[in-house]
């Protein structure tokens, strides 16, 4: 195994960390704000999946261009969600809002195969076989595109939360809830925008994704487990500790895969993540609570 | 007060004689029913230990139920150790695991989510393990010979009928329905509600809240595994990716926080209220002949249940069958 | 169809490049089964345990529609079958009560699971209850090492899957002229993939293979993307690239192979699912024509397997007549042929009737 071989698998592991990333953004931004873990999402990414999918198939839309139209449907769903059912929950303690979305994701997961049937689907684009080599380094060419695309929309959501005022607003309702209900902001529909949010980060996710991976309705449960692993590893609630978790674990991933074996490497990044949080229970990144 | 003034006693006694009964007169179908709901309480009950009574929230309860039953599996399988000192065993080795979750995760203060998150790690990190195990199969998984003749009876070595499965379990059911009222009356009971409601509170009241953290854990993995050596005799076959599963974990729980947390009979209520909801969408999902009806059913049921009754069924039942005040 | 030729053969090898040719077809029959004029009273009542829902609902639903499509033709062959579905839920405990249930309502017979945590549960209550059990697809050599008296399978166990593929490598060679001098083994890390590595690293001394495996990697079958396995494997230099794969993975196999420029003689699987699907085709488009591979199939030259294709071509335009769709109407066909000649739902009669398709025959290459 020689140097560029490396280079490769690091080149990859990064790159696939990105889109891990972006898919635990949202996931980071609704606990942050909410304290609300989000066990159903998961499916909230195979559903944008697969609109990504429809959208492909039956209008030519692909992928990257498709994103905005996803998120903004997964930024409706997931607003009227914690308007008509999350909100109620927000006080209750944790296993009861575990199950809340359990049994969510039981639902959206089921009514997924019922519409979609259990076979694997996948879009086929021109660059789904091709490319880039740079020298020695091979660069699979959707993961690029995946990758960079994820870096833009985490950083649109940086600016977001930096300098609009509805950004400023949800940061408020964040640090202090009965703060910022005193000083006369809408909570709920903060917190109905947040959650609206953090699906659509989910949504554009799940559109970069459907260019690497096929989806299945089966899938939600690893991704929501990833999701975690992503979000404890950089710290709930910081932005940049979900891409940089993202990052960790497709790293981790790939140099275990290599040195020692493939089918160990998931158990390398719950070490990881059991490590992280003995020695920095918020997270790399997170603010201590 | 004596146990046969009690109302809720003679109810208690009741049920369990007519439990004792069942076989008598049930088919194999809903003895196989019985048996699952049964086993489901169990587990239910070695999970509210922790949960319940402690207030700490586990959702890697799965890594208890695989180390006791490939601790039992594999010393039968192995040297012919009959079950129940494989059972020992596999609670040692649970109560190990235990001791390292539950000192590296209260040591280092890892609390609610997170400390559920820790649990979860821990159980997909063992289930990796041991799919790369030879000695217990790896992920070919672990096969129990079945018995040489089916129709006898060996309690020893666990190999028979359904209907032995079915009194194991009833008795494994009884038995940790009667040590989780023992506990709860005891000193610790209270320490453990006393943290579970505030523990900083308890803290300044002098309760040394680690140590009665970490029994609350060790009890509930022993539990747990004896437990899991119980469906590793039943089944006859252990993989690691299903024993270990997060999915087991999340069934494990389910009852109880259906049932009531924290509650004695909640456990119980809970599995027979989910198995038979189960069975009963199972046989209309036929009906329907779509496939995912049923569980989009299920999850549409245990959404209303939390909307109507967040603090679970038993709690809501005993005030209805005027059984309240006084213990669980 | 006539009579007398009644078990569509289970276990031809057929070796595949790009679509399973007529040409490429074993000339082995599986063995005609002797008939009795008897004709039973009541028709069967067959139970069948597939993992519809749950995360083995593809295949469990491909089995079904096996199952189902079969039906008008097992009628015109004079068989009388009903089927009693029930769905496993891809869990042996949904399964050990499902077939509970399926034997209190009346079922004679059962037949699935395809998983074999579930088929073993569910082999555990046929063997108790002395129900017939006709097991459609599950490798799992320990199946049969059990002792079960009741069980019987029509799907062959892992080693004979290896054997049957490594036999056919030589073919392969010698036809093509090349012979490579090192592989590299991509498996999957679950119960199958494990009886499989078991059964070929048994098998290449046996059978003097003329080359060496040079590396062996397992990957997890939850795995989300294979490109650290195929970076390793090219790494390996290896002339051969062999898999043991399911479905999915080996489409993001190739893929990977075709993205990182893997340069090989040739992808061969010994025997393993994956790469004669129509999903493989679809997803792959041209790159798919550059594997091969070689599992049990039926006998597409026989007239029943060319009903079976056509009619399921006009049921499913959308699926593939596979493999699963072959073994689970074999499944069922077994189980209504022993029905027919036992002339009775006796289990005793049953088991005795359905006891001659098994042990399978042997595999037979492509000359």
């Amino acid at each position: 195994m020689d140097a560029t071989f490396f280079m490769n698998v690091i080149s990859a592991g990064l790159l696939t960390g990105l889109v891990y990333g972006l898919m635990a953004l949202g996931l980071s931004v609704i606990f942050g704000v909410m304290r609300v873990v989000n066990f159903a999402h998961g499916d909230m990414m195979v559903v944008a999946m697969y609109a990504a999918f429809l959208l492909y198939t039956k209008l030519g839309i692909s992928p990257v261009p498709a994103l905005p139209l996803v998120a903004g449907l997964l930024f409706v769903m997931g607003y009227l969600l914690q308007r008509l059912l999350i909100n109620r929950f927000l006080g209750a303690t944790e296993h009861i809002q575990f199950l809340l979305l359990l049994s969510l994701a039981i639902i959206i997961t089921n009514i997924v195969l019922m519409v979609f049937g259990p076979d694997a689907r996948n879009i086929q684009l021109d660059a789904s076989f091709e490319s880039y080599s740079l020298g020695p380094l091979i660069l699979d060419k959707v993961r690029v595109i995946a990758a960079f695309t994820a870096g833009g929309v985490a950083m649109l959501l940086w600016a977001f939360f930096r300098y609009t005022t509805t950004g400023t607003a949800i940061r408020a309702c964040a640090d202090n809830p009965v703060g910022a209900r005193v000083v006369g902001l809408d909570v709920e529909k903060l917190y109905a925008v947040t959650f609206g949010i953090g699906a659509a980060c989910v949504g554009a996710a799940g559109c970069l994704l459907l260019l690497l991976v096929d989806v299945h309705p089966h899938l939600s449960s690893d991704y929501t487990l990833l999701g975690f692993i992503i979000v404890i590893l950089g710290g709930l609630g910081s932005l940049g500790g979900a891409l940089l978790g993202g990052i960790l674990v497709g790293l981790s991933e790939a140099l275990s895969g290599v040195l020692i074996s493939p089918s160990l490497k998931s158990m390398f990044s719950f070490g990881l993540l059991i490590l992280v949080l003995l020695l920095r229970p918020q997270g790399i990144l997170g603010k201590k609570p | 007060m004596s146990l046969l003034h009690d109302r809720r006693a003679q109810l208690l006694l009741g049920l369990l004689a007519l439990m004792a009964l069942v076989p008598l007169a049930a088919g194999d179908y809903l003895l196989s029913i019985l048996i699952t709901v049964l086993i489901q309480a169990y587990l239910g009950m070695s999970w509210n230990v922790m949960m319940g009574f402690a207030g700490q929230f586990s959702l890697g309860h799965a890594l208890y139920v695989g180390l006791g039953a490939y601790a039992g599996g594999a010393l039968f399988v192995h040297y012919g150790t009959p079950p129940w000192i494989g059972a020992i065993a596999g609670m040692a080795v649970s109560v190990l695991a235990g001791t390292v979750i539950g000192t590296l995760g209260f040591r280092f203060k890892v609390m609610g989510v997170y400390f559920a998150l820790l649990t979860i790690a821990f159980a997909e990190f063992t289930r990796v393990l041991f799919d790369h195990w030879g000695w217990v199969g790896a992920s070919s998984g672990l096969f129990l010979p079945p018995a040489a003749n089916a129709s006898a009876d060996n309690l020893w070595l666990l190999r028979g009928s359904a209907t032995m499965f079915y009194y194991v379990a009833l008795g494994m059911t009884v038995a940790a329905f009667w040590f989780s009222r023992a506990l709860l009356m005891r000193r610790i009971g209270y320490y453990w509600q006393a943290i579970r409601e505030d523990q900083d509170a308890a803290d300044a009241l002098g309760i040394d809240v680690f140590r009665t953290k970490m029994i609350a854990v060790l009890i509930s993995a022993a539990m747990t595994s004896l437990g899991g050596v119980f469906l590793a005799f039943f089944n006859n076959n252990l993989y690691p990716e299903s024993i270990f599963s997060m999915h087991r974990s999340i069934e494990l729980i389910l009852g109880t926080i259906i049932g009531g947390i924290g509650t004695l009979f909640g456990p119980i209520l809970g599995a027979v209220v989910l198995t038979a909801l189960g069975e009963g969408l199972t046989i209309l999902g036929a009906h329907i002949g779509i496939d995912g009806v049923k569980q989009i059913a299920y999850g549409i049921c245990l959404m209303l249940i939390l909307i109507l009754k967040p603090g679970g069924l038993w709690p809501w039942l005993r005030s209805r069958l005027g059984l309240a005040g006084g213990t669980r | 169809m006539s009579d007398n030729a009644t078990s569509l053969s289970a276990s031809k090898s057929t070796i595949s490049r790009r679509q399973f040719t007529a040409a490429t077809a074993a000339g082995a029959l599986a063995a005609s089964l002797p008939l009795r004029s008897a004709r039973a009273a009541t028709p069967l009542k067959l139970g069948v345990l597939l993992p519809r829902s749950g995360h083995l609902a593809l295949i469990g639903q491909a089995c079904q529609r096996g199952a189902e499509i079969g039906l008008p033709m097992l009628r015109d062959m004079g068989y009388s079958v009903e089927l009693m579905n029930a769905d496993t839920e891809s869990n042996p405990d949904v399964g050990r009560t499902q077939a509970e249930k399926l034997i209190r309502e009346g079922a004679n017979m059962l037949m699935g699971c395809f998983d074999s945590a579930t088929t073993l549960a569910v082999a555990g209550v046929a063997e108790q209850k002395g129900v017939p059990f006709v097991v459609n697809i599950a490798s799992e050599p320990k199946l049969t090492e059990q002792g079960f008296k009741y069980v019987f399978r029509n799907f062959p166990s892992a080693g004979m899957l290896g054997k049957g593929g490594l036999l056919l490598y030589k073919d392969i060679f010698a036809a093509t002229g090349v012979t490579p001098k090192t592989a590299v083994l991509l498996h999957i890390n679950d119960s199958f993939g494990m009886a499989m590595l078991g059964g070929i690293n048994a098998l290449m001394p046996k059978l003097d293979m003329p080359f060496t495996i040079v590396e062996t990697i397992a990957y997890d079958p939850k795995a989300r993307d294979l490109s650290i396995e195929v970076s390793k494997a090219k790494a390996a230099k290896a002339d051969l690239v062999m898999t043991v794969t399911r479905l999915n993975d080996a489409i993001l196999l190739v893929r990977e192979m075709v993205k990182q420029q893997v340069e090989t003689m040739g992808i061969i699987s010994p025997g393993a699912p994956g790469m004669y699907d129509k999903q493989f085709f679809k997803a792959l488009g041209k790159y798919a024509e550059y594997c091969t591979t070689n599992v049990p199939w039926f006998d597409p030259t026989q007239d029943m397997a060319k009903t079976l294709e056509k009619t399921f071509e006009k049921a499913f335009p959308e699926e593939s007549c596979d493999l699963n769709v072959g073994f689970t109407f074999e499944a069922v066909l077994i189980a209504a042929d022993a029905h027919k000649r036992a002339g009775s739902n006796d289990p005793q009669a049953l088991s005795a009737e359905a006891k001659p398709v098994f042990p399978m025959p042997p595999f037979k290459g492509r000359t």
